[in-house]
């Protein structure tokens, strides 16, 4: 690749030994010979394997659950409830304190989506825990659910999580995040054209090739060593610690190769368990999702719905945009409160736009908890976004490119949320894109730059 | 559960191991011999992490079931460098970047020896269709296509 050195050319090091030159991983000869360790690599003797009964229905309170079948089954060793955990209810971000604690290691009274960890039992073999959690009996009464956010965010509709008492994450600010920036409606009043655009996105699955796990080893003195694929360590040992009201010196955690992640594997579901399990039975345990899991069960990627309304100029200025960003966090928050605020500081998009209102919701449904994936709360809006500026660029007859050009960021410009801009290259990168895609642009594009003069 | 005798050679070596009826190679080679080199990603034939070859034909471990093995030559990834010499095909993959997260990477590997020990001179249809069942969520296979085209040449030019 070739580095175009006038850009920046007074900010630029010279002499990177590493940065433009091909490296090897320093992890491949471990991935080529078959010799690189995953944490379902080890295997010790007399290891336990958990599995999960699971609900079968989007929403139900939970009459009783019957486990004397199942403790009857051969092979099996202990069974796990709801009252076995000593905090079920946790929030992972609650280290940041982004509460409240809103859900359940194991269901407690109720579960809220379908697929919910309600019963562990930790077997001899997979087969025998398998075949025990058949015999779980759990005697559900069906709630009404809810799958669509404005549905959801209606008055009247079924209560998805008590711990929050409505439908949607209260932040300080309010039912939303919000972002106020000048006069949006006289940037509206002042425009040539309006264009309002709704764009919408199902969940989407990590699918990493190696499934989320871990298997937990008793060190005999009431300290555990747990190898897990998590890609959040810390918030693994911090979460594990406060579920499990254990201090984190007794927690050994061992991370390392991880088999495919993208997000999915930052939540903290299998670890506190499979541990509970190891500290109760004194024997190794093995937690490890089956495909059919990993596919059903772990995170995906929050479904979003974008609005986005924008006031434009026949010149090719915007001058007003107001978006209504809404995340589908499913029953639970996770990560999902932080993506949406994400959100809501990037919609206005590396472009200058001098009157900004934004609103994102956080809204709980029904369906599987969302959570990480690779820039979750941005690419799903940079998608709804970008195809909005080749829309507007359509409708006043310029070409897209120039349009970008026109609106771009540049140093010195105060962003909607009140941070001014540093270090932009938007238009440097745009007129590298115009030279490498043959896209060819106005010469006072080429001739811009991030930096204004007098800057 | 009853236990079946099963014996076979594992790259090279001899191994006798008692398995339950029903065992999974892919379990026994992993859990049992200590070979963790196929991986299981989805124990249901679809992800081909966990390929081994047997017998010189391509296998996936988690659809093979141990007490079949009796007799067969089986040769995993972690077989495949001679006295600590990468084979072309592990050379390729380190060069080309072909692997990232690792995970599918002993499955590609074996998937490729496959084609090559058939198809010295494949062309980019026969790799494509060689990898056709393994699947990597990392690299966007290219890497993987272009190490496996590689490995072939440099097989090639050793022979000539
Ligand atoms: S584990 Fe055998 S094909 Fe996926
Ligand atoms: S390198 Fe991660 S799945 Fe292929």
């Amino acid at each position: 690749m070739e580095l175009r050195k006038s850009y920046f050319a007074d900010q630029r090091k010279d002499g990177l030994h590493e940065i433009g030159q091909p490296r090897p991983r320093l992890d491949s000869p471990g991935h080529v010979t078959g010799k690189t360790a995953y944490f379902a690599d080890r295997n010790f003797p007399g290891m336990l394997h958990l599995k999960m009964v699971r609900s079968p229905h989007h929403h139900a309170r939970i009459r009783s659950i019957d486990t004397s079948e199942a403790e009857k089954h051969p092979g099996v060793v202990k069974i796990l409830t709801a009252k076995d955990v000593p905090h079920n209810v946790y929030t992972i971000l609650i280290l940041i304190q982004v509460g409240p604690e809103d859900e359940t290691v194991l269901a407690d009274g109720k579960v809220r989506w379908k697929g919910e960890a309600v019963v562990a039992v930790l077997a001899e073999t997979e087969r025998a825990a398998q075949e025990a959690a058949a015999k779980v009996k759990v005697d559900y009464e069906v709630l009404p659910a809810v799958f669509d956010m404005e549905e959801a965010l209606k008055p009247g509709a079924p209560l998805v999580n008590e711990y929050h008492g409505q439908n949607y994450y209260l932040y300080d600010s309010g039912e939303c995040r919000k972002v106020r920036f000048g006069d949006v409606e006289a940037g509206f009043a002042e425009a040539d054209h309006i264009l309002e655009q709704s764009y919408q996105s199902s969940p989407i699955e990590h699918a990493p090739t190696e499934t989320t796990g871990c298997v937990v080893m008793p060190e005999g003195n009431d300290r555990f060593t747990c190898y897990t694929n998590t890609q959040a360590m810390f918030f693994t040992l911090d979460n594990t610690s406060i579920i499990l009201q254990m201090p984190g010196s007794k927690l050994h955690f061992v991370g390392g190769t991880v088999g495919g992640g993208f997000g999915g594997k930052v939540d903290v579901i299998v670890e506190p368990i499979a541990i509970l399990g190891a500290k109760l039975t004194g024997r190794p345990v093995s937690f490890i999702y089956s495909r059919e899991e990993e596919m059903q069960i772990s995170s995906p990627r929050a479904a979003e719905k974008v609005v986005i309304k924008d006031g434009v100029m026949n010149d090719g200025r915007i001058v007003a945009r107001q978006v209504t960003g809404y995340t589908d966090a499913g029953a639970y928050s996770r990560h999902s409160p932080y993506g949406a605020q994400k959100g809501a500081a990037h919609y206005p998009g590396p472009y200058t736009i001098p009157n900004v209102w934004i609103d994102t919701y956080c809204v709980y449904t029904n369906r599987t908890p969302s959570s990480a994936m690779r820039g979750f709360g941005v690419t799903i809006g940079d998608f709804a976004l970008e195809v909005q500026m080749d829309k507007l660029a359509r409708l006043i007859g310029m070409d897209p490119l120039e349009f970008r050009f026109i609106n771009a960021y540049r140093d010195g410009d105060t962003k909607a949320h009140r941070q001014p801009t540093e270090g932009a290259a938007l238009i440097e990168c745009m007129q590298e894109a115009s030279r490498a895609a043959n896209w060819p642009v106005a010469e006072k594009y080429m001739a811009m730059s991030s930096y204004k003069k007098g800057a | 559960m009853a236990k079946v005798p099963v014996q076979f050679t594992l790259n090279g070596s001899e191994k006798a191991e008692f398995v339950e009826g029903g065992t999974t190679l892919l379990h026994a080679l992993r859990d049992k011999i200590g070979d963790t080199s196929p991986k299981g990603g989805c124990h249901q034939g679809t992800c081909g992490a966990c390929s081994v070859i047997i017998d010189g034909e391509l296998r996936l471990s988690c659809l093979t079931l141990a007490e079949t093995c009796g007799g067969a030559d089986i040769r995993t990834t972690s077989g495949l460098a001679e006295a600590g010499v990468l084979h072309p095909l592990q050379r390729a993959f380190l060069d080309a970047f072909a692997t990232q997260c690792g995970f599918c990477t002993p499955g590609m590997i074996m998937a490729a020896k496959v084609l090559l020990d058939h198809t010295p001179n494949p062309s980019r249809e026969d790799v494509v269709e060689a990898l056709s069942g393994n699947i990597c969520r990392c690299t966007g296979y290219e890497p993987i296509i272009q190490a496996v085209l590689t490995a072939a040449r440099a097989n090639s030019q050793n022979a000539a």
